[in-house]
């Protein structure tokens, strides 16, 4: 088997995995993450614990693997970027006007999908529009 | 409530184990914003695995639906035109933004980025005060 096929392979299990994780926390619906985002009296810190928890497991499963290197692949394609720019803020604060109106960000919505529900299709398509728009008008991207 | 925080926690728990996964066989950070973005651009070689990990993020909520007979999604009463500005806003922000709650969140932290910190921070203060202000604005409540 070639390594791309053993990659694709291992992509599709570990969106499985990931989809199990976003359903079970509750990521996936976008009333609990609505829940979390708005503070009023029905404010739940639910939200926070998954967060925590995936940072904690990501945080010493990496650690592992840097000293491991990867398997089907001849090396590790991690970020090299470190400058904070007015892109990175100004992008992240445009995501957040859009996460705090619906509820959805980007793994969720597609994990959605399977709900057969027409408001994950109508955000995963404004979201892809969305992307390809910033690709037309913003340059260098 | 408890149970409540102990799903979040296990959840959070699953997605980080799919993190180290994609890092650790593919080599790859599991940011789905860069991930989606990916397979709408032709690479050769780095199309498929990208769309069979979307494929999995799908399969997945359907065997979860399936297997545990909850559904994903509890209400659908929002108004439409809301979902489809707030997908805009994400495709774009998150573009411009090289990331999302996996991505800068999850994956970005874990590396102790500080272009993910303060990106994380940015979106998830964002998130509060737009959600906040919706509810008291167009009374959509959570």
């Amino acid at each position: 088997m070639t390594h791309d096929i053993k990659r694709s392979i291992a992509a599709f299990i570990c969106g499985l995995v990931f989809a199990t994780g976003l359903a079970v926390s509750g990521l996936a619906n976008p009333d609990k993450v609505l829940q979390f985002l708005t503070l009023n009296a029905n404010w739940s810190p639910a939200l926070l614990f998954t967060m925590l928890a995936g940072i904690l497991v990501t945080f010493a499963g990496y650690r592992w693997v840097l000293r491991r290197g990867p398997i089907f692949s001849d090396t590790l394609h991690l970020p090299t970027r470190t400058d904070v720019d007015q892109r990175l803020l100004v992008g992240a604060a445009i995501f957040g006007v859009g996460w705090g109106l619906a509820g959805f960000c980007p793994g969720p919505a597609l994990t959605a999908l399977s709900s057969l529900h027409v408001e994950p299709f109508l955000f995963v398509a404004a979201m892809i529009a969305g992307s390809l728009i910033e690709v037309r008008v913003v340059p260098g991207s | 409530m408890m149970n409540d925080i102990s799903m979040a926690a296990a959840g959070g728990a699953i997605i980080g184990i799919a993190s180290v996964l994609l890092l650790w066989l593919n080599g790859r950070i599991a940011g789905i914003s860069g991930i989606m973005n990916g397979a709408l651009t032709r690479v050769p070689g780095e199309n498929a695995w990208r769309i069979l990990f979307v494929a999995g993020l799908v399969a997945g909520g359907f065997f979860y639906q399936v297997i545990t007979d909850t559904p994903l999604i509890t209400r659908t009463d929002r108004p439409l035109a809301l979902t489809a500005a707030a997908g805009l806003l994400v495709g774009f922000g998150t573009r411009l933004g090289s990331g999302c709650t996996s991505g800068h969140g999850i994956c970005g932290i874990s590396r102790l980025s500080l272009r993910s910190i303060l990106a994380t921070a940015t979106f998830v203060a964002v998130g509060m005060l737009t959600a906040t202000v919706i509810v008291r604005l167009i009374g959509v409540p959570a």
